[in-house]
């Protein structure tokens, strides 16, 4: 299991570079998707396969997905991938590579120290992991709850109709009715057979 | 591994699936017939049954073109993920007491997320393809994965708080003493309309409507890709259909007739029912199938949900 967890936590890092110095959004995009897949590997890997599902489900299958329905949409050619070289100069890297090089050191200090939780401590189950989000942080999940209706919210003050729908038919019906007037309105009463006793 | 023998099952897995899935191509164009009031493949073999075989040769013989405007990588990957979503959902079904490759305690969320992994190969395939038509398809195709995967889900966490678990084989044993589709008819109904979507076919097949989109998102694909993705979609509709199997109705139990038997049978009269719809139904417009999903079915899934929560709670 120890050797599934160093690849797949290699596979992570090499995936997460390729992707941010990738020129083509989607092939980055996919690095990215190939990144979270590996760090479900190794959450399964460490004992907690349910965050691992629910890692590919969510990260991976849902809002990578809105990504790259985005981008999509957007469809980028071969400008964007030019426009991508010209802003991806070594210049930009200093800032980035200062502070991961700090979080480096530090990463390097506490494993030299010897510290740090003990891999597989135990598998936990989704029952356990539905208990403790219930109970001790039941007011997290409440929190992230209240933001998620906010953005619900949001999302739908956006995507609201500034004319309401009965104004727009309203609209469609006088044009229709002007451009081939009915029937009926120009020659009243010949369109309706006699009644037969 | 449950099973003594976890390459031999592998196999066995691999073989039957694949073997299922070619099968399926010939029995759909054999009862599209039989609807339809002709006779469908009988020329070659018995009854038409190695109309497959020469349909695979055939495709094999083919040009394998990749058009020079599409972006190959992209292109090539597409239609490989399909295969491989579809076939790794196999890995965690219990045929029988015993056979299953392996029996994750997070089964269900496991086919939930490979299928949800299984957008990808659609939505690459037609933006790689750098055609209007493909990438019409493939954004349509997002669309409504997307949005049916969303009560697909909840559709299926009923069954999961009757059983008590994610684990496949452990549902199937909850069914002993009546199986799920009783308690859970909403359920079913829902997953049912759900893996039709997933599973693209019509009438949900709005990302490769001919009538309008050529092939959808396949247009561009050629000899044995495009053959993978037309056994990828009927190797998705054996899943769902063993997937119906084992969550609504019992699985492998039923009287008499050994455990794998009742199996097969169930799971071949959900393809058969998959058929039946196809061959009776039209697409619907494209807007009225995503409002459907979003304001229909969602809503349904989720007072299904909060119903059986309550009565699993207030049974216990």
């Amino acid at each position: 299991m120890e050797v599934a967890f160093y690849i797949a936590a290699a596979i992570a890092i090499i995936a997460t570079v390729l992707m941010l110095t990738g020129l083509n959004v989607v092939h980055a995009l996919l690095y990215l998707i190939v990144s979270l897949l590996a760090v479900a590997v190794v959450f399964y890997v460490i004992g907690a396969p349910f965050v691992a599902a629910l890692e590919v489900i969510i990260y991976a299958g849902a809002i990578m997905v809105l990504f790259v329905f985005v981008v999509m949409m957007l469809n980028l050619g071969e400008h964007a991938v030019s426009m991508e070289k010209a802003w991806l100069t070594p210049g930009i890297w200093i800032g980035p590579t200062v502070l991961a090089g700090l979080l480096l050191c530090e990463v390097a200090y506490v494993v030299a120290q010897g510290g740090g939780a003990h891999m597989g401590a135990g598998m936990v189950e989704p029952k356990q992991v539905g208990i403790v989000l219930f109970g001790p942080y039941v007011i997290g999940v409440e929190l992230a709850s209240m933001l998620l209706l906010a953005g619900l919210v949001g999302a739908y003050h956006l995507g609201a109709r500034t004319t309401p729908r009965s104004e727009i038919r309203n609209a469609r019906d006088t044009h229709t009715r002007w451009a081939a007037p009915r029937r009926d309105s120009v020659l009243p009463g010949t369109d309706r057979p006699a009644r037969t006793p | 591994m449950t099973s003594p023998y976890p390459m031999f099952s592998i196999l066995g897995m691999l073989f039957g699936a694949l073997t299922i899935a070619a099968g399926l191509i010939w029995l759909e164009r054999r009862l599209l017939a039989l609807w339809q009031d002709r006779y469908g493949p009988n020329r070659v073999g018995p009854f038409g049954l190695l109309q497959v075989v020469a349909d695979g040769v055939k495709i094999f013989m083919k040009e394998d073109w990749i058009p020079p405007f599409a972006d190959k990588p992209v292109f090539i990957l597409a239609p490989a993920i399909i295969m491989l979503t579809a076939l790794l959902s196999f890995a965690v079904l219990p045929v029988a007491p015993g056979i299953i490759i392996s029996d994750l305690n997070i089964g269900l969320l496991f086919v939930l997320a490979l299928s949800s992994l299984g957008v990808y190969s659609v939505v690459l395939a037609g933006w790689s393809s750098n055609n209007k038509y493909a990438l019409l398809g493939g954004m349509r195709a997002a669309a409504q994965m997307i949005s049916y995967e969303v009560f697909m889900g909840l559709s299926l966490m009923g069954v999961v708080l009757q059983a008590g678990s994610f684990s496949l084989p452990a549902i199937v044993d909850a069914q002993r003493e009546l199986w799920f589709v009783i308690p859970q008819f909403l359920g079913f109904v829902l997953f049912l309309i759900a893996g039709l979507a997933e599973t693209r076919r019509t009438p949900f097949d709005l990302p490769e409507a001919e009538s309008e989109l050529v092939a959808g998102y396949h247009s561009e694909y050629s000899g044995m890709k495009f053959g993978m993705f037309f056994v990828g979609e009927y190797l998705g509709v054996t899943l769902i259909s063993a997937m119906i199997t084992v969550l609504f109705f019992g699985g492998w139990l039923g009287p008499i007739l050994p455990p794998i038997v009742w199996f097969l049978l169930k799971t071949l009269f959900f393809i058969s029912c998959f058929i039946l719809v196809r061959a009776s139904l039209p697409r619907p417009r494209f807007d009225r199938l995503m409002s459907w999903g979003w304001k229909v079915m969602l809503p349904l899934a989720l007072a299904n949900l909060i119903v059986t929560g309550a009565l699993v709670l207030a049974w216990r």
